[in-house]
C-alpha cells in the first residue's frame, strides 16, 4: 500500500451514464451503490456525462470536500477521456496518476445486451480499480526540449505546401526529394480538375518559392536513411546521390545539353513516361527546381568508357560545373518533428492483362496521356497515337487497378474525376468521340457534381459497365474493341476505339513498406501510412512528432492534399513552436541494484532505448515509450513499468475475480 | 546448558540431502553445536515427537524445516514446530519452493499410486494393495499419515520467516544464515537469506554472453562438450542464471553445467519458470514457426526444466484437478 493513503485509501469512484450509451445495458445506480460499500470508497456516484464541465467539476469538489486520493472514473475508453479525467483530478490538487479509468462502455455495454450480466461485469471491472488504485504512486511528465527545425520528406505539392507553411512561419525546414526536381505528379499535369486551372501556373511559383526560400534547405536526389532520437529531437540522416552536377555551380542554361555528343536522346524520358528519349545530361521539365541538370549515370559515355569527349565540361567552361568524380553522402540534422508526403505511385496495368497494356500500342494509361495533352509535353499538347494518327474515337476505363478485390480493393477517388477532366481536354484536341466506361461515377466534394455535369453536356458519352475485354478489331484496322456489359442497358456493347486510356488508380509507393520502418510508423489497408486516428487525429502517427500529408497516408485530390498538408504544418508547428514536450511518465525503469546485467532486455527495445551502463541495465526514459517488452522478459524482475508496476497488475487481477 | 538458544531440525518430504548439507558443514557444525543447544533432529538425535509437544509455544529460537509437504504428518509438524519456534526457517529448495517432490503436482493421488504400487516393472503386489489412512493389522487399528494429492511448500501450510534456498543448501549459505540467526539482528520476515539478484551478476562467463543472443537450437548437456570459458546459455544449453537467485558460489557453472535454477527467483519475481520462459522467448528470433519448433525441440520436458523447483510454489501450482484436496 503506497505510503501516503496512510493504510487506507481514500477512493472516490464516479459512474457514468453517458447518456444512454452506458445506461441503458449497465444499472449504474446499483454499481455505484455496490461500489460504494467496498473497502478504500469514500464516495461514489453516477453522472449523465462524466466528461462534461459539471462531471469533472464533481470530481474536484469532492477530492477536495472529502479529502479523496484516488479517483476511478467507469466511463468510455481511456484513450477517449483519460487526459480529461487525469486533468480534473489534478485539479483538485491531487497528483494525476492517482486517478484510474475503468472503460465500461466500449469493453461492457457496448459489447453486451443483457443488464443483469453487463452490470454485473461492470461491478467486477470497478472492482478491478479499487483493488489497483490504492497501489498507484504519483507521478511526474518530463518536459523535453524541442528542436525547432523541421523535415519535410517528398517534395510533392503537399510537401511543398507543408514545407513553405512552416518556413513562412519562420521554421527551418529540410525539404528531402528523391528526385532530382520537387513537384511530384502534379508538375506532369496539364489542367487540373474539377476547376481545369492549369497545373503548371499554380504549381511553379509555389515551387520557385521554395527553392529560394531562405528558410528551406532543399535536398533534391536525396533519401533518408535513417532516424534516430525521439519526438522533438530526431536525428535524420539524409544520403545525396550523385548529380555530377555541382548545384551550386550550375546556372541552368542548359548548353550542355544541347553540346552532348548524344545528337539525340536515347534514353526513355522518365518524366514523360517514355514517350519521348532524353541525353544523358538532362533537366528533368523545364519548370524543374533546382535549375540544374543531372547526369545519369547509366547513359553516359564518360561512365561506360571513360573516354568521352566531354563537350558539356567543355562548354559548361569556368562555371566548372560538371563533376564525374562524385559519390554519394551523407548528411545528419536535428530536427523536432518530421512530415511524410511521400506521396503515390500509379498501379501498373500490366497486372490486368485483359486491359490489353503494353500489348496494343495505341492502349495507354492516364498519366501517359496527362503527358500527351500538355503544351509542354512530348508531343506539345497534341493527342496523336504513336504511329502519328490523331484518334478519332478513345475509350476511357475507369478504375483500372482499383475497386477490384484481385487488384486493389479502395477507391482511388481521383479517377473518376480525372477520366471527366481528360475526356475534356481530349475531345478539346481532337473532337473525338469519347466513351467512359464506369462502374459509378464518385463526384463527392466541391465542384464535382457540376464538372460531371459539364462534361456530360459537351458529349461524352458513359456506359455504366465494367471492361471485360479489349482485343484488335478485325480488319488491322489498328483499332481495339472494348467489350463491356452496359449495366444499364443489360446487353454487351462493343465498342472500337483508336485509342484506350486506363485510369489506373493510387497505390502505396514500391517502398512505403521500407519508409514506414525508417520513421517507425504504421501501414493500413493497401500499404498506405495510418493515421493516429481517422477522424481526431488525421495527420498524426503513432509515433509523436511523425505527421502525415498527402496521397502517402491514402489517395486523394490535390485541394485535400494541400489541405492536409497545412494541417499537417499545424500540428508540426504546434510542436515545435512550444518549445518542448511532456513525456507520459508510463515508462520502465530498471532498478540497478537488482539487475544482473545478463544483457536479456538490451536488444529486444523495439525503441532501442536500453543500452549498457557500467554492466547493468539502463532505459533511456525520455525514448522508452512504454511498450512493455523488457518488463515482461527481464528474467529476474529487475525492470518494472511505472503505471503497470506488478502489484498493480497482480491485484487487479484479484480484483475482478474476487467474485470469481 | 539452559541458556543456549534451542533449535530444531526437520524433514519432510526430501531426499535427505538437505540433511546431508547440515552435516557437511564439517568442523563447522561444530560451532553450530556449541553454540546452541538442538532440541529436536529425528535424522541424529533420539527425541520424540511428544517432547516437542511438551515444550513451551515459542520456546525454541529457531526450527530447520527441510522438504515440502506431502502428507498429513509433515504439516502436523510443520505446524507443531511453527507453534513451537519463534523463528520457522524453510531449509533447502523442497521447503521454500516446493523442489522436486512438486513435480508430482503433474498427477495426482490415484495416478502416483498406481504407478508406485500397480505398474512400474519392479512392482509385485499380486493383491493391489494400495496405502491406507486406517487399516486392521494383528486385530489392531493401525493408522499412517494421508497422502495429498498436491504437494506444497512449507509457507503454503504456514507461515515462514526466513528461507534458505537450495538444492541442497551449500555451507557457506547455512553458516551465513545461522549466523544472522544468532546474530539476533534480524532481517524483515520473509527473507530469503541469500543475496537478492541473479546468478548471471558475477558469473564468470557473464562478458562471453552476447548482447544480442539468438539460440537456434537448444541442447541437452550430453549433446555438448561445453566450452568451460563461454556463457552456457549463449551454448544453446538452458542455464537458468539469468532467472535463478545468486548465493550457491556457481557451483554449476564451475562444474561446467548449466544452472537449473535451484535458488528460486528474486523477489521480485512470483513465477521462476514463467519469468524465464518469457525471456527465452525473446532469444527465438524467427519468424516461421517451423524454426522455433525446432529450437524448442532442445527442451523436451519444459515443465521439469523451467519449474524444475519452483512448481508447487508458482502462479500454476498444479495440473488443474478438481476438487483440490485439502
Ligand atoms: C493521372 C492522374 C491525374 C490527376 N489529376 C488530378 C487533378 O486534375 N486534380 C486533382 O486535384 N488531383 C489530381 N490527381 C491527384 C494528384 O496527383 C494528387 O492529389 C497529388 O499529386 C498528391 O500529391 P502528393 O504530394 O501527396 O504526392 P506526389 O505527387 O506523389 O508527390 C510525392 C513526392 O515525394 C517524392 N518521394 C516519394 N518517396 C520519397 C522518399 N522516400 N524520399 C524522398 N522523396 C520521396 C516523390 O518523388 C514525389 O516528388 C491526379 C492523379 C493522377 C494519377
Ligand atoms: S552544368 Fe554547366 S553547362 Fe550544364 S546547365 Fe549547368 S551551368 Fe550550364
Ligand atoms: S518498455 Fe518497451 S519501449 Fe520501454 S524500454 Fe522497455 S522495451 Fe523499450
Ligand atoms: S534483463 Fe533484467 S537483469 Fe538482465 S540486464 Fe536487463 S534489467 Fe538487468
Ligand atoms: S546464463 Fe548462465 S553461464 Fe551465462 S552468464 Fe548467466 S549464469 Fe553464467
Amino acid at each position: 500500500m503506497s505510503a501516503d493513503t496512510n493504510g487506507q485509501p481514500r477512493i472516490g469512484v464516479y459512474v457514468c451514464h453517458c447518456g444512454t450509451n452506458i445506461a441503458a445495458t449497465v444499472d449504474v445506480e446499483a454499481v455505484a451503490e455496490y461500489a460504494a460499500g467496498l473497502p478504500g470508497v469514500t464516495v461514489s456516484k453516477t453522472y449523465k456525462y462524466m466528461c462534461s464541465d459539471p462531471g469533472q467539476e464533481l470530481i474536484k469538489e469532492d477530492i477536495l470536500a472529502n479529502q479523496l486520493d484516488r479517483v476511478i472514473v467507469a466511463a468510455c475508453s481511456p484513450s477517449l477521456h483519460e487526459a480529461t479525467f487525469r486533468r480534473a483530478t489534478a485539479a483538485g490538487g491531487i497528483n494525476p496518476y492517482y486517478f484510474h479509468m475503468v472503460s465500461i462502455r466500449e469493453l461492457d455495454s457496448w459489447v453486451h445486451t443483457d443488464i443483469v450480466e453487463a452490470t454485473a461485469k461492470a461491478k467486477d471491472l470497478i472492482r478491478a480499480a479499487i483493488h489497483r488504485v490504492r497501489f498507484h504512486k504519483p507521478l511526474e511528465r518530463a518536459r523535453v526540449n524541442v528542436n525547432p527545425a523541421v523535415m519535410v520528406v517528398g517534395g510533392g505539392i503537399a510537401g511543398i505546401h507543408a514545407a513553405l507553411t512552416l518556413a513562412n512561419a519562420g521554421k527551418k525546414v529540410y525539404l528531402v526529394e528523391r528526385e532530382p526536381s520537387i513537384g511530384g505528379h502534379m508538375a506532369q499535369f496539364d489542367k487540373t480538375f474539377p476547376t481545369l486551372d492549369c497545373a503548371a501556373c499554380i504549381l511553379t511559383p509555389k515551387m520557385t518559392e521554395v527553392g529560394q526560400h531562405p528558410n528551406i534547405t532543399l535536398w533534391t536526389m536525396a533519401e533518408v536513411d535513417k532516424v534516430d532520437g525521439y519526438v522533438g529531437n530526431y536525428q535524420v540522416t539524409v544520403r545525396h546521390k550523385p548529380r555530377f552536377i555541382i548545384e551550386e555551380a550550375c546556372v541552368g542554361c542548359m548548353e550542355c545539353i544541347e553540346v552532348c555528343v548524344f545528337r539525340r536522346g536515347k534514353t526513355p524520358d522518365e518524366f514523360n513516361l517514355g514517350l519521348n528519349m532524353r541525353k544523358p545530361v538532362y533537366i528533368p521539365f523545364p519548370q524543374a527546381v533546382p535549375q540544374v541538370v543531372v547526369i545519369d549515370q547509366d547513359a553516359c559515355i564518360e561512365f561506360r568508357t571513360g573516354r568521352c569527349k566531354k563537350t558539356c565540361v567543355e562548354v559548361c567552361a569556368e562555371r566548372n560545373a560538371i563533376d564525374f568524380t562524385q559519390t554519394e553522402t551523407f548528411d545528419t540534422v536535428e530536427v523536432g518533428a518530421i512530415v511524410v508526403a511521400t506521396g503515390f505511385k500509379t498501379f501498373d496495368p500490366r497486372r490486368t492483362p485483359s486491359y490489353g497494356y503494353g500489348v496494343y500500342p495505341n492502349v495507354y494509361t492516364a498519366m501517359e496521356i496527362e503527358r500527351l495533352v500538355n503544351a509542354s509535353g512530348p508531343t506539345e499538347g497534341h493527342v496523336t497515337l504513336r504511329d502519328g494518327r490523331t484518334p478519332e474515337t478513345v475509350g476511357i476505363v475507369h478504375c483500372v487497378g482499383s475497386r477490384d478485390v484481385n487488384t486493389n480493393e479502395h477507391c482511388s477517388r481521383v479517377c473518376c474525376m480525372y477520366s471527366l477532366k481528360l475526356a475534356h481536354l481530349v475531345k478539346e484536341k481532337t473532337g473525338a468521340e469519347i466513351y467512359n466506361f464506369y462502374i459509378d461515377i464518385r463526384a463527392p466534394g466541391k465542384g464535382m457534381e457540376e464538372f460531371y455535369n459539364r462534361v456530360a453536356e459537351e458529349g461524352v458519352h458513359f456506359i455504366r459497365g465494367k471492361v471485360a475485354d479489349v482485343y484488335p478489331e478485325a480488319g488491322n484496322t489498328g483499332r481495339v474493341v472494348l467489350q463491356a456489359e452496359d449495366t444499364l442497358l443489360g446487353r454487351v456493347r462493343k465498342i472500337p476505339v483508336d485509342m484506350v486510356v486506363l485510369a489506373t488508380g493510387l497505390e502505396a509507393q514500391a517502398d512505403a513498406d521500407e519508409v514506414r520502418r525508417t520513421f517507425n510508423i504504421t501501414c493500413g489497408g493497401g500499404g498506405f501510412f495510418m493515421e493516429r486516428h481517422p477522424k481526431l487525429a488525421p495527420v498524426s502517427t503513432f509515433t509523436d512528432g511523425i505527421f502525415l500529408a498527402g496521397c502517402c497516408q491514402g489517395p486523394k485530390d490535390i485541394p485535400d492534399t494541400v489541405a492536409q498538408a497545412g494541417a499537417a504544418a499545424a500540428e508540426a508547428l504546434a510542436l515545435v513552436d512550444k518549445g518542448f514536450v511532456e513525456m507520459e511518465p508510463n515508462t520502465a525503469y530498471v532498478v540497478t541494484e537488482e539487475c544482473s546485467g545478463c544483457k536479456t532486455c538490451i536488444p529486444l527495445c523495439p525503441y532501442t532505448a536500453i543500452s549498457r551502463v557500467d554492466g547493468k541495465a539502463y532505459i533511456n526514459p525520455v525514448l522508452c515509450k512504454g511498450c512493455g517488452t523488457c518488463v515482461a522478459a527481464c528474467p529476474s524482475g529487475s525492470i518494472r513499468q511505472n503505471l503497470f508496476e506488478d502489484e498493480e497488475i497482480y491485484e487487479e487481477i484479484l480484483g475482478v475475480l474476487a467474485n470469481a | 546448558m539452559p541458556d543456549k538458544p534451542k533449535v530444531a531440525f526437520y524433514w519432510c518430504a526430501s531426499c535427505g540431502g538437505c540433511e546431508e548439507a547440515v552435516v557437511d558443514l564439517a568442523e563447522k557444525i561444530l560451532d553450530v553445536v556449541a553454540a546452541v543447544d538442538i532440541v529436536f533432529w529425528p535424522v541424529a538425535l533420539d527425541f520424540k515427537k511428544s517432547d516437542v509437544e511438551a515444550m513451551e509455544d515459542g520456546s525454541i529460537l529457531a526450527s530447520f524445516v527441510n522438504g515440502a509437504i506431502r502428507t498429513t504428518e509433515q504439516e502436523e509438524m510443520a505446524l507443531l514446530l511453527r507453534r513451537k519456534s519463534k523463528v520457522l526457517v524453510a531449509f533447502g529448495s523442497c521447503a521454500h519452493l516446493g523442489g522436486i517432490p512438486a513435480l508430482a503436482n503433474l498427477w495426482d493421488r490415484e495416478a502416483i499410486f498406481d504407478t508406485a504400487y500397480r505398474t512400474t516393472a519392479s512392482t509385485v503386489n499380486p493383491e493391489g494393495t494400495l496405502p491406507q489412512v486406517s487399516l486392521a493389522h494383528n486385530g489392531d487399528r493401525v493408522h499412517l499419515p494421508g497422502f495429498y494429492n498436491t504437494v506444497r511448500a512449507l509457507d503454503q501450510v504456514t507461515e515462514v520467516d526466513y528461507y534458505i534456498p537450495g538444492c541442497a543448501p551449500t555451507p557457506n549459505i547455512i553458516a551465513g544464515a545461522v549466523e544472522t540467526l544468532l546474530g539476533g539482528d534480524l532481517p524483515p520476515a520473509g527473507t530469503v537469506l541469500t543475496p537478492d539478484i541473479a546468478l548471471c551478476e558475477d558469473c564468470p562467463r557473464l562478458d562471453t554472453k552476447p548482447q544480442e543472443l539468438t539460440i537456434e537450437r537448444f541442447r541437452r548437456p550430453h549433446e555438448v562438450i561445453a566450452d568451460e570459458g563461454t556463457c552456457l546459455l549463449a551454448q544453446g544449453l538452458l542455464c537458468m542464471g539469468p532467472a535463478t537467485r545468486s548465493g550457491c558460489g556457481h557451483l554449476c557453472i564451475n562444474g561446467n553445467m548449466p544452472c537449473t535454477g535451484c535458488f528460486g527467483p528474486t523477489s521480485k519475481v512470483r513465477d521462476q519458470g514463467a519469468k524465464y520462459l518469457s525471456a527465452i522467448a525473446s532469444m527465438l528470433g524467427f519468424e516461421d514457426e517451423a524454426a522455433i519448433d525446432r529450437a524448442l525441440d532442445g527442451i523436451p520436458d519444459p515443465v521439469g526444466t523451467f519449474y524444475r523447483y519452483g512448481l508447487a510454489g508458482s502462479l500454476l501450482r498444479r495440473r488443474k484437478m478438481t476438487p483440490v484436496d485439502a
